[in-house]
Parts: structure tokens; C-alpha cells; sequence
């Protein structure tokens, strides 16, 4: 599979340091596990920040506190085992996220035959699973924010550009862009938005405010 | 306590290098090496802890959080793969995970796990290859000049926004990226039949 719009060194740089919000670190975990190359690059960042760690300053840590971890050595704790490949339509992460895979999805209609599932929603960030019907416009929308929008199923046109499983598009607030679902199959992406949707027509800014977006 | 093993060696602090940390991360995977696991605690437990502090954790919650790293090093030394990561990285992503687990209260997405397959294992070469450039990676970022190594460290103790981390230029990323990406490549052909993602073509 190859990937024509990787998720770029920000995004991977955040997530290896720990600084994205929670929506955006599902929507990098999600990526990566669909682009090798992504992970790699990951890796190097990761690596990154063993080399930090290993030229840190040593704080001071007491002989009790050596004694105390032996001592939780050999307690039987549930570990959750790692995560593998699930070989479904949604990899692992965002398995965890939804309870399953794309049959556990619990759509809610938003209009226009599209559908959306929220995922996660802080004030940091916001997850959700949105559909596109076959050969449909994504409901036209700006944002305040950054909105990244990573294919899972089918394909979305967007002007010139086409957008393909494991393919994340980055549109900012001053993008006023309308992917278009490619018409052989709908349409499934996990769009993470860091200010809420503002949609461009009543309607669907009526629906807006009804279902949160 | 009764009697613990003492390590065979007795290596000065400042003589152990990344190889021998490697050496022991596999004794405590493979054999349950409590003497290599000391080690390894007395070397990386004050690095943590420091880390922690920096990223904005108080010193008690850094030094519980600490603690749950070095439990979570043990118990997972299995699943450690020196041909992917050195034992500074691997204890890095550990340390950031159990800390934002903490922070949020509940497990922060992770990437799909790669392992290898029943019947397949890291070659010495790929160890050797990645160990050595971490190392340079590492010597690049003590060469930097102390402005540039300030935004990078800003970056990772999470001082910067995305923007200014874009700044962390003029480190060699290229090739610790080619590294990992071989060896996830060799990853992907060891991977038993059937755990492949279903769009995969295999390359």
C-alpha cells in the first residue's frame, strides 16, 4: 500500500514527546499502524528522546526505592498483552477506541446521508469517526482549528488531490476545502478537529449545534 | 531480602555503554536477571526521574511514576528488541506512556505492535547497526550547538509548540529512520502468515 499523504514530522515529533492531545495521539497511533514509513520515522524521533533521556541530569532516587520496585517484581499483575496486527478494517488503536471494529460503530446521522460517531471530546481535542456516502460531498465546512482527516475505507477526492487509505489531510482554519467520497464504495475517516466544525450552510449549522459537532 | 546475586562484572558507571545495557535488558528478558535488572535500575532510574520532573511532575509523582517504569521494564523485557530501538529508547517510550497513562487515567493509543514471527529473530548485524546509530544520533544531539539543543530538548519536555519543534534541524534523522524502517521491513517478512493488514502487499 502506498501512502501519498504521509502524516507529517510535527505530528510524529509531538506524539514521540508526549505532547499532543488525546484525540490526536488515536489519529498518529492510527496512521502509523498503516504506514511503515511513518513508524519509521517515528522510531527516529523516539530515539530521539532516548538520547535525552540517557544525557539527563540523574535526580536523586534512594536505595528504598530500588527495594521497593524488587519487591513488585514478582506480583502477579494483569498486564494488558500489546497490541498486534487485528488485521480488520480499523487497525488496533482505534479498535480500542470504538469497542471493535467498523461493525461496533455506533453512527449517528448528521445529515445528508453522512454519519459520524464521536469518539473522544476534550477541550483539547476532539475524535470522531465520520462516513461519507459514495460519490457525496462532505457537508461544506471551515474550522477555527486544525483539522486532520486520516482515510480508513473507500477514497475522498479533495480539488486535485485524492485521498486513500492511510492518507491524512491537513486542512487549517483558513482551508474552506470539501472532500468528495469517490463513487464506488462510501467513505470512512477518523477526522480529529482541535475547535469545533463550523459548517457553511443553516442547515447544517442547525445540525451542528443538535449533534455537537 | 536474602542474598541477592552480585553482577559478574563490576564495570565503572562511566564504562558501561550501550552495548552492556543491551546485554542486560536480554538477561533480564531471557533469564530473569535480577542482578542485570539492578543495573539497569541504578543507571536509568535517576534518568527517568529527571525526565519526569522535567516534563512537569512533581518529585513524589515522578518518583511513583519512576517506579511503575522500572516494574513495567521488568515485566515487559521480553518484548524489548534491540534491533529496533537501543535499551534508552525502548525505556524512553516506557517512561512517556506510563506518565501520560497516569496523567489521563486511562492507556494512551499505541501503534499496532510488529513481532517477530515464532521462528525469527533480530540478526546480530541489525542489533549491532541500530545500536550504533542511536549512538551517533545521541552524539549528534551532544554536539549540537546549545541553542538548537535547547528547542530540541524544549520539544521533548514539552516546553514547545509543534511549530517551534519543526525547528530541531540539523540532526541526522535520515539515517536512524532507514535503520528502523530495515528493520521493519524484516519485521513484516518474519510476521506469520494471516497478521498482515489486509492492504498490505508485503514491501
Amino acid at each position: 500500500m502506498s501512502i501519498r499523504h504521509p502524516i507529517g514530522d510535527d505530528l510524529l515529533l509531538g506524539f514521540a514527546a508526549g505532547t499532543l492531545p488525546a484525540a490526536h495521539d488515536l489519529v498518529v497511533a492510527t496512521a502509523v499502524s498503516l504506514d511503515d514509513d511513518a513508524r519509521a520515522r517515528l522510531g527516529g524521533f523516539e530515539t530521539l528522546g532516548g538520547a535525552l533521556l540517557e544525557q539527563a541530569d540523574a535526580a536523586p532516587v534512594g536505595d528504598d526505592a530500588l527495594t521497593a520496585v524488587l519487591g513488585r517484581l514478582d506480583e502477579e499483575e494483569d498486564m494488558a498483552p500489546p497490541r498486534r496486527i487485528c488485521g480488520g478494517i480499523f487497525p488496533a488503536p482505534l479498535q480500542d477506541a470504538v469497542g471493535g471494529d467498523l461493525a461496533a460503530v455506533r453512527w449517528r446521522p448528521v445529515g445528508m446521508g453522512a454519519r459520524q460517531a464521536v469518539l473522544h471530546r476534550s477541550p483539547r481535542g476532539t475524535a470522531r469517526l465520520l462516513s461519507i456516502p459514495a460519490g457525496q460531498a462532505m457537508p461544506d465546512h471551515s474550522h477555527r482549528g486544525t483539522e486532520l482527516t486520516l482515510v480508513l475505507t473507500g477514497a475522498f477526492r479533495d480539488g486535485d488531490l485524492r485521498f486513500a487509505r492511510g492518507d491524512l489531510q491537513v486542512a487549517d482554519a483558513s482551508t474552506e476545502h470539501r472532500p468528495t467520497a469517490e463513487p464506488a464504495e462510501d467513505c470512512i475517516c477518523l477526522v480529529v478537529t482541535d475547535a469545533p466544525l463550523r459548517f457553511a450552510g443553516l442547515l447544517p449549522r442547525l445540525f451542528q449545534r443538535f449533534l455537537g459537532i | 531480602m536474602s542474598a541477592r546475586p552480585e553482577p559478574e562484572t563490576h564495570v565503572a558507571e562511566t564504562e558501561k555503554d550501550d552495548a552492556h545495557w543491551t546485554a542486560q535488558m536480554i538477561a533480564v528478558g531471557a533469564a530473569r536477571d535480577r542482578a542485570a535488572f539492578e543495573d539497569l535500575f541504578r543507571h536509568y532510574a535517576p534518568r527517568i526521574k529527571a525526565f519526569l520532573i522535567r516534563t512537569g511532575l512533581a518529585p513524589p509523582v515522578a518518583e511513583d511514576c519512576m517506579q511503575d517504569v522500572m516494574v513495567t521494564l521488568w515485566r515487559k523485557a521480553h518484548l524489548y528488541d534491540p534491533a529496533r530501538a537501543s535499551v534508552a529508547t525502548w525505556v524512553f517510550t516506557i517512561a512517556r506512556n506510563r506518565k501520560i497513562d497516569m496523567i489521563r487515567k486511562t492507556r494512551r493509543p499505541e501503534p499496532e505492535d510488529l513481532t517477530w514471527g515464532p521462528e525469527a529473530e533480530p540478526s546480530q548485524a541489525d542489533v549491532v547497526a541500530m545500536r550504533q546509530e542511536s549512538a551517533r544520533l545521541a552524539q549528534a544531539v551532544a554536539e549540537l550547538p546549545e541553542r538548537q539543543r535547547d528547542l530540541v530538548q524544549r520539544a521533548f519536555f514539552g516546553e514547545a509548540t509543534h511549530s517551534e519543534i519543526a525547528a530541531a534541524t540539523g540532526l541526522p534523522m535520515g539515517t536512524i529512520k532507514s535503520r528502523i524502517r530495515l528493520a521493519i521491513t524484516r519485521l513484516r517478512e518474519a510476521m506469520p502468515e494471516g497478521t498482515a493488514d489486509r492492504d498490505r502487499d508485503g514491501t
